[in-house]
């Protein structure tokens, strides 16, 4: 059966979400190798999402360096194991290591698909493109397919049958052309809440000019949903919010499962980073902003008065 | 110290962008711009000269409206422009693009090769990591600022959890991210400047045989299909009557979320 590599990335010891979807998605393609950085590797949850073998890249250059060493490395997996293709999930480190990948290996390079297929001559992508205005198909001319996937595109299920998974040693040097950009320091950023990050997050609830600058019903609504805090560019360039919660064009894309944007007019800055969210929802006082247009659900009122309306009901339906 | 800053001309996102039937962008369909992201790169090349001098190169490749990009540029202070224009380039993939943006900052003997993080319309990200790649040189990818000390080049690289300090010497590869400083608008003593500066036109034949294969039947990838998406359908809109927020999570209970 097809070898599809999967990078692997995992947080307190366990593969994070949007990887496990990778893993869903590569067994539409074949049978799916997990490759891993770093000490922790979790085999039991690997196996159970069909990935047989894992190859485990320890080393202190994998930590020390930008993406160079890794993509090094898994460049030197793919010429050697011949996959059909290579998943990442669409992040900037991931796009910047399959891109190089594609590039070293000769092969296609799609990013930010929402969806991968087994196509009769090969994998099959699909984006959204444009602000979401567009749905563009893919195909591979030269393989392995490298496709960046974006987090939340499928929903990660289990394989049918578990496989036991193991460590499949592989020897790789990283060269000194890897080893370029340091990395001197890091600093954890204080995040001072639980909530999930932006980025991948499943639910996501964003607030805009209709705030008025206080986000507290924002809050307490994605806190109620156990969802992500979001910023429209307009309640961020007012110092409302700060700017990693910037949801659109410049700043964070998501693709949410549930997508609440409260306040917000729907400027195209703003759709674009929203627009492939699966259920979009939206609560603002102007019947004809044009955020209703993309809508699954709208409330036409006062996100002060609606919110905390909705928050208290969540949480008495959750008591 | 030279800097090359990379302009792409990208159609404006807040038209109605479409496709050719080819599958390439429809470049008519909608007026072009630089790409919004990319003048944060400028600002930063700006900044370097204005502080500690250097020469600076504004860079684009497209068709001939496409020195509208490096126009920008200038209009914002950059001393002068280079646009990289032959008919076999529409089409290229990012692979290409990187040849020949990586052939051209070889030729002009950069030392700094500054991007925005993404375009505006493709949005991969990757072009700036590709073109480090095939120079053999230093990426320093998503910038929240830039310093050049010497031949020390330091970023902060910020993301969701952690903020990291990268270094790496020179000649290296920047990209920066729109946390960056705010660009500057070109002022009329600017814009009248420009009309004097220098763009020089190269075709692929200027920059050499190590460009290779570039152009729309050599992308590594085709799309198969471009479709328009149907119009969503409308949604169901209900006016707050003072349940609004019942109605909401009533909706959010049939789907589930709560």
């Amino acid at each position: 059966m097809a070898n599809v590599l999967v990078l692997i990335q995992s947080e307190g010891g366990q593969p994070t979400k949007p990887t496990l979807s990778l893993l869903t998605l590569a067994r539409r393609l074949g049978e799916p190798s997990a490759v891993v950085f770093g000490a922790e590797v979790d085999l039991e949850m690997l196996g159970r999402y069909g990935a047989s073998t894992v190859y485990q890249f320890e080393g202190a250059e994998y930590a020390d360096y930008l993406v160079t060493p890794k993509a090094q490395a898994l460049t030197a997996l793919v010429a050697d194991t011949r996959p059909v293709a290579m998943l990442v999930t669409s992040t900037d480190e991931g796009r910047e290591i399959a891109a190089r990948v594609a590039l070293r290996s000769g092969s296609g390079f799609v990013h930010d698909a929402v969806d991968v297929l087994a196509g009769d001559a090969g994998p099959t992508t699909v984006q959204s493109v444009f602000a979401g205005n567009y749905t563009v198909t893919s195909r591979f001319e030269a393989g392995p397919a490298v496709i960046a996937v974006r987090p939340n595109a499928v929903e990660p299920a289990e394989a049918a049958t578990p496989v036991v998974a193991t460590v499949q040693p592989f020897r790789h040097v990283v060269s000194e052309t890897a080893t370029l950009a340091r990395i001197v320091d890091t600093r954890v950023k204080a995040s001072g809440s639980s909530r999930p990050e932006l980025g991948g997050a499943a639910i996501v609830v964003s607030g805009g000019r209709g705030t008025g600058g206080d986000f507290t019903p924002i809050e307490e609504f994605a806190d109620a949903l156990g969802g992500a805090v979001g910023a429209s560019r307009a309640a961020v360039d007012a110092g409302w919010y700060p700017h990693r919660f910037q949801v659109g064009q410049t700043g964070t894309t998501v693709s949410a499962q549930l997508y609440v944007a409260a306040g917000i007019s729907g400027a195209i800055q703003h759709r674009a980073g929203m627009q492939t969210s699966k259920t979009i929802i939206a609560v603002n006082t102007d019947p004809d902003a044009p955020i209703f247009d993309l809508v699954d659900f709208g409330v036409v009122g006062d996100l002060k008065v609606v919110l905390p309306q909705a928050t208290a009901e969540a949480n008495g339906r959750r008591a | 110290m030279r800097i090359v800053v990379a302009c792409k001309y990208v159609p404006d996102a807040t038209g109605d962008r479409s496709f050719e039937p080819d599958g390439t962008v429809d470049r008519d369909a909608v007026d072009g711009v630089l790409s919004e992201l990319d003048e944060y790169a400028v600002e930063q090349a700006l900044q370097i000269a204005e502080a500690q001098g250097a020469d600076t190169v504004a860079l684009t490749v497209g068709p001939p409206d496409a020195v509208d990009a490096v126009r920008k540029a200038l209009q914002m202070g950059v001393a002068e422009a280079v646009h990289i224009q032959d008919d076999a380039i529409a089409g290229s993939d990012v692979f290409a693009t990187s040849a020949i943006l990586a052939a051209a900052a070889r030729k002009l003997e950069a030392d700094l090769v500054l991007f925005g993080m993404a375009s505006t319309d493709g949005g991969a990200g990757v072009v700036p990591a590709l073109v480090a790649d095939r120079l053999g040189i230093a990426a320093l990818t998503f910038a929240s600022d830039l310093s050049v000390n010497g031949s020390t080049v330091r970023i902060s690289r910020e993301s969701d959890t952690v903020v990291q300090q990268v270094e790496a010497q020179l000649p290296a590869v920047v990209s920066m991210t729109d946390r960056a400083a705010e660009a500057r608008y070109p002022n009329f003593k600017g814009i009248m400047a420009a009309k004097k500066k220098k763009v020089t036109v190269w075709s692929l034949a200027d920059l050499g045989p190590d460009v290779g294969a570039v152009g729309l039947e050599s992308a590594l990838s085709a799309v198969a299909s471009a479709e328009r998406r149907p119009a969503r359908t409308a949604g169901q809109i209900v006016t707050d009557e003072g349940d609004g927020g019942v109605k909401l999570v009533e909706y959010l209970a049939t789907h589930k979320f709560v």
